[in-house]
């Protein structure tokens, strides 16, 4: 198969997925006994309340009518009304995502570093004590708790050495990359811990390839053997498992903006689910799926870039 | 004569299957120091009233904000005067129990439904595969947020949101492993001689393909402890004054400088379970040369 058939076949795939993730979403609140619009409203709920909020989300319609409405309202970005805001869920969701992609953007940008450096450095120096000290450590970075970790930062670097703010989210650029830094580091520390393992592995595994004794023949430095020949092979499959983390990662930002008090959409979810605020958190769901599946899709096509080998089943 | 046949199948098919995984076990040292670090808090959890004192609810306001090592505190008090070590030991059981149930049912189901898609193929293949892959295209937390956002606050919602998703990388393991073995030799022998697909299932593949999965509980294990607290966390766990490390972290969090062994102390304790699973985990996998 060429790429272009298989790109084709991955967007109807693609499709098939995204109607299923919106049947889920949909699903999720009709499959419960009960009436949802009691759920919704909690301890608010009377009987005018509820036959109003079951006029508002269509409650009282036909099922399929009703699946009809949702899905085209997402397909148009009308994905109805908070409850808790009053105003229009896209509008506030859309506000939020921002911040929240920043911070993904900036937790891979330094979870690159941090892999590109104690990987290069694990693997060169294998079974020694540089690398008994990062296997260890990070162990205990990928176990430990990633809200519990962002609070020790907050204590250690907030509160006590005073180098960072210890909450939001900062008013101009360079405020924002100073304010992200701490809940970024959070999240990069949790996701160098699976990279590491991989790229680590790998490094050991391309040192020992033929052409690599070649390079070396050939009288190259170390350095250039390692950074032009082992380094380019050994990232691949490492750059794989990291766009594959991005679901690992949206889930992580939810956490780490809560601890951090961020504006983004991870903070939206929480506080929307405290207050019962349906159509918000139906909209993240939807959204945060969407934003996976488009994501694996993009690295699944990369590969073929990176490596020409690649052939496609 | 037919009993007697049945009872005792053919000689090279009982002998194609290899020994359990468990009986094979080479005690790597991650895995011992792994099991003696699990081993010392599954003491503390099954131990834990008689280790301290204090009740875990008890509400001391005369002593509170207490720092470790205070007399007849080890690791001090909270906000409420209450006992940090007897509330992280007591919560020891419930985060332990929260590992163990919120793995065995996604266990359970994901390798039984493994087997079955993996050996049998066709339609049901197909249709539990597009299932698996629509909630995978969910990040994990995401789904389980949303569900208890719908299923409201608590421990039993927990393990329904946490088991609902929680199948998938069994059902994955299992029936890659079963496509794997589906083709070999002593199937299809077991085949020739007229067992059923329920029995060669049973009896041929499920030895042969279940070692894997066994050990991915472990990780699973890992993740389903930090779900539960990640989740009570955010208030959506067991509802306080229930001591569980989570939600004990959530609590300090407003006295963080005040008193920073509320939090402190939880959190280490999470990650010495994390380590102790992760370490036995990882023992396990080098035995399979993985």
């Amino acid at each position: 198969m060429g790429r272009a058939a298989y790109i084709r076949r991955r967007l109807i795939l693609m499709v098939l997925v995204l109607f299923g993730v919106t049947v889920v979403i949909f699903g999720m609140v009709r499959i419960l006994p009960g009436d949802p619009a009691f759920l919704i409203l909690g301890d608010r709920a009377t009987d005018q309340k509820a036959a109003e909020l079951r006029e508002q989300l269509g409650l009282n319609r036909p099922v399929l009518e009703q699946y009809w409405l949702f899905v085209s309202g997402f397909a148009r970005g009308d994905m109805g009304q908070s409850l808790l805001y009053r105003q229009p869920v896209g509008q506030l969701v859309l506000s939020r995502v921002p911040v929240s992609l920043a911070l993904a953007a900036y937790a891979m940008a330094l979870a690159a570093i941090i892999t590109l450096f104690f990987g290069i450095v694990a693997a060169v120096n294998k079974g020694r004590w540089p690398d008994q000290l990062i296997r260890v450590g990070f162990l205990f970075a990928l176990t430990t708790p990633n809200f519990w970790f962002g609070i020790l930062l907050i204590l250690l670097f907030g509160l006590t050495l005073h180098w960072f703010p210890v909450a939001g989210f900062g008013e101009t650029g360079p405020e924002h990359i100073w304010y992200l830094f701490l809940p970024a580091l959070t999240l990069a520390l949790q996701l160098s811990a699976v990279l590491i393992r991989n790229l680590r592995s790998q490094i050991i595994l391309t040192l020992r390839s033929d052409f690599v004794r070649t390079a070396r023949a050939k009288g190259l430095s170390e350095t250039l053997v390692l950074l032009r020949h082992v380094l380019r092979n050994a990232l691949l499959s490492t750059v794989t498992i990291f766009g594959l983390q991005f679901g690992f990662l949206v889930g992580g930002t939810i956490v780490v903006e809560t601890v951090f008090a961020l504006p983004g959409t991870g903070q939206l979810l929480v506080q929307s689910i405290a207050a019962r605020d349906y159509p918000v958190v139906q909209a993240i769901t939807v959204v945060s799926a969407v934003l996976v599946i488009v994501v694996n899709l993009a690295v699944d096509l990369s590969y073929s870039f990176l490596d020409p080998r690649v052939t496609y089943e | 004569m037919s009993k007697a046949l049945d009872a005792r199948p053919l000689a090279d098919v009982q002998m194609a299957r290899p020994a359990s995984a468990v009986r094979r076990v080479r005690l790597e040292p991650t895995l011992v120091f792994g099991l003696l670090l699990l081993g010392v808090v599954v003491f503390v959890a099954i131990a834990a009233p008689m280790l301290t004192p204090y009740d875990p609810l008890e509400q001391r306001f005369t002593e509170a904000f207490l720092p470790p090592f205070s007399a007849g505190h080890i690791l001090g008090t909270d906000n409420f005067g209450r006992d940090i070590w007897s509330r992280i030991a007591h919560s020891a059981r419930l985060d332990l129990q929260i590992g163990l149930l919120s793995v065995l049912f996604p266990f359970l189901f994901g390798s039984l439904i493994g087997i079955a898609t993996g050996y049998l193929g066709g339609k049901l293949d197909t249709a539990i595969m597009r299932i698996v892959d629509v909630l995978m295209a969910f990040p994990f937390l995401v789904l389980v947020i949303a569900i208890m956002s719908i299923l409201g606050p608590g421990l039993t919602n927990l393990y329904i949101a946490v088991g609902a998703v929680g199948w998938i990388p069994y059902a994955r393991i299992t029936r890659g492993e079963t496509l794997a073995t589906r083709h070999l030799e002593y199937v299809l022998a077991a085949r020739t001689i007229g067992c059923s697909s329920a029995r060669i299932m049973r009896g041929h593949i499920l030895p042969n393909v279940i070692a894997p999965a066994l050990i991915y509980v472990f990780t699973g294990m890992v993740l389903a402890i930090l779900t539960g607290a990640t989740l009570s966390f955010l208030g959506l766990g067991p509802q306080p004054p229930t001591p569980e490390w989570g939600a004990m972290i959530a609590e300090g969090r407003q006295f963080l400088l005040l008193a920073w062994w509320m939090t402190t102390l939880p959190g280490l304790a999470l990650l010495v379970v994390g380590v102790a699973l992760s370490l036995i985990g990882d023992g396990l996998a080098e035995n399979r040369g993985g």
